[in-house]
C-alpha cells in the first residue's frame, strides 16, 4: 500500500564541480560587498581625513579581525579557483583534470590560510 | 514438432539455472498530478527485486502490480532511445541503465522528474523547450557548392574530431542537471551545444560559422559555468564540458 509523505524535492547531488561553483559564487558576492564598503570608506579621505581615521580606527577590534580573516579566505579561494576555471576553458586538458585542479586549489588555499591565520590572528589578539 | 538442437555451449550443471538473488528495496517516487492537486508529494512502495533489475524494472513493477497511475516515459528500455532520464537519488540517470544493486538499497531510492523543465505528470516533463534549443543550432549537415558524385570523403582523423559528440541520444540528462539551465530556461543548455559541436567540427559541414554565431549569443556557450554536472550525468559518457569548452575556443579563434 502506498503511503503519502510530505512533499519535498531533493537537492541535486552534483559533485566537486557543482560545489566549487557554489563556493565561487558565494565568495564572489562576499568580495563584492567588501569592495562596496571599501570604496565608501576610502573615499571618506576626500571628505575629511579625520573622519577617515576614525572609521579605520573603528575596524581595529577582534570582530573585524575575524572578518578580515574571512575576507582573505574568500579572496584566496576565489582567486585560485578563478585560475582553475580559466584553465578548464583554455587549457586543452583542463576539463580532464578539473577535479585534481580543485584539490590543488584547496591545498594551496589551506597553505596560504594557515600561514596568514598565524600572522594575522597574532596581530589581532596579541595586541 | 522438431526437437531443438543441442546447445553448442557446454555448461557445467552447477552453472546453469542458478537462482538470481533477490532483495527488498523501498522506492519513493515524486508524484504530481495537476488535475488532482497543485502540490507534488512522495509515494512509497516496498518491492522485492532481483539482482539483475534496474530502476526501470522497479517502476514497471509499481505500475503493473501496485499503482497503474504512476506515469513515466520509456521506449526501448535499453539505454538507446533516451526517454527515461530521471533524477535517481538526486542525480540524473537513465532508469534503464541504473541497476538497483549499484544503489544503496538500505535507504529508500528516490526517483524524481528531471529539473528545469515543466513537469506534466509524475516523472513526465515537457521536453519542448529542450527540443526548441536543439532545433535552433541546426542539427543537420549543411554543405555549400555542388553535391559530389560519390560519397563525401572524410579521413578517420577528421571523423575522430567529433566522435564523442555523435553519441548523444537527446535524453536531456545533461541539460536538466545544469544549475544555469534551472534558473535560466533561455540558456541553450549542454545538449544543444553538444549537437552543435557534432556539426561544427565535422569537416564535411560548411555552416560551422553560422552555428558559432548562434552560440555566441548571451544565452549561448558563455552561460556555461563549468560545474561538470552535465559530464557526470551523461549516460553515454560524452565529455560534455570539454565539448562546450571547445566550442567556446572555436568562437574566440574562429578556427575549427
Amino acid at each position: 500500500m502506498p503511503k503519502t509523505l510530505t512533499p519535498a524535492g531533493t537537492l541535486y547531488r552534483g559533485r566537486e564541480g557543482q560545489w566549487s561553483w557554489v563556493a565561487h559564487r558565494i565568495t564572489g558576492v562576499v568580495i563584492f560587498f567588501f569592495l562596496l564598503v571599501h570604496v565608501l570608506d576610502t573615499s571618506l579621505v576626500r571628505v575629511s581625513p579625520e573622519a577617515y581615521d576614525a572609521v579605520i580606527a573603528s575596524y581595529k577590534n577582534p570582530l573585524m579581525g575575524l572578518g578580515e580573516l574571512g575576507l582573505v579566505a574568500a579572496i584566496m579561494f576565489h582567486a585560485f579557483n578563478g585560475i582553475r576555471l580559466i584553465l578548464v576553458d583554455f587549457w586543452k586538458d583542463g576539463p580532464k583534470y578539473h577535479r585534481q585542479m580543485l584539490w590543488g586549489v584547496v591545498g594551496l588555499w589551506a597553505v596560504v590560510m594557515i600561514a596568514f591565520s598565524i600572522r594575522h590572528l597574532s596581530h589581532v589578539f596579541g595586541g | 514438432m522438431e526437437k531443438e538442437p543441442a546447445s553448442k555451449v557446454e555448461l557445467a550443471p552447477d552453472v546453469a539455472g542458478g537462482e538470481v538473488p533477490t532483495f527488498d528495496v523501498t522506492l519513493k517516487v515524486r508524484r504530481y498530478n495537476p488535475e488532482v492537486s497543485d502540490e507534488a508529494h512522495w509515494d512509497e512502495w516496498k518491492l522485492t527485486m532481483y539482482g539483475t533489475d534496474r530502476v526501470l524494472d522497479a517502476l514497471h513493477k509499481v505500475k503493473w502490480e501496485h499503482d497503474g497511475s504512476v506515469s513515466f516515459r520509456r521506449s526501448c528500455a535499453h539505454g538507446v532511445c533516451g526517454s527515461d532520464a530521471m533524477r535517481i537519488n538526486g542525480r540524473n540517470r537513465l532508469a534503464c541503465k541504473t541497476l538497483l544493486k549499484d544503489l544503496d538499497t538500505s535507504k529508500p531510492i528516490l526517483v524524481e522528474p528531471i529539473k528545469g523543465l515543466p513537469v506534466e505528470k509524475d516523472l513526465i516533463v515537457d521536453m519542448e523547450p529542450f527540443f526548441q534549443s536543439y532545433r535552433e543550432i541546426m542539427p543537420f549537415l549543411i554543405s555549400k557548392g555542388h553535391e559530389p558524385a560519390k560519397e563525401r570523403l572524410q579521413s578517420s582523423e577528421e571523423r575522430d574530431r567529433y566522435d564523442d559528440t555523435t553519441k548523444c541520444i537527446l535524453c536531456a540528462a545533461c541539460t536538466s542537471s545544469c544549475p544555469v539551465f534551472w534558473t535560466d530556461g533561455q540558456y541553450f543548455g549542454p545538449a544543444a551545444i553538444v549537437n552543435a559541436h557534432r556539426f561544427i567540427f565535422d569537416s564535411r559541414d560548411d555552416a560551422g560559422d553560422m552555428r558559432l554565431e548562434i552560440l555566441n549569443d548571451k544565452e549561448g556557450v558563455w552561460r556555461c559555468r563549468t560545474t561538470f554536472n552535465c559530464s557526470e550525468a551523461c549516460p553515454r559518457g560524452i565529455q560534455v564540458t570539454k565539448a562546450i569548452s571547445e566550442v567556446k575556443q572555436a568562437i574566440l579563434t574562429r578556427k575549427v
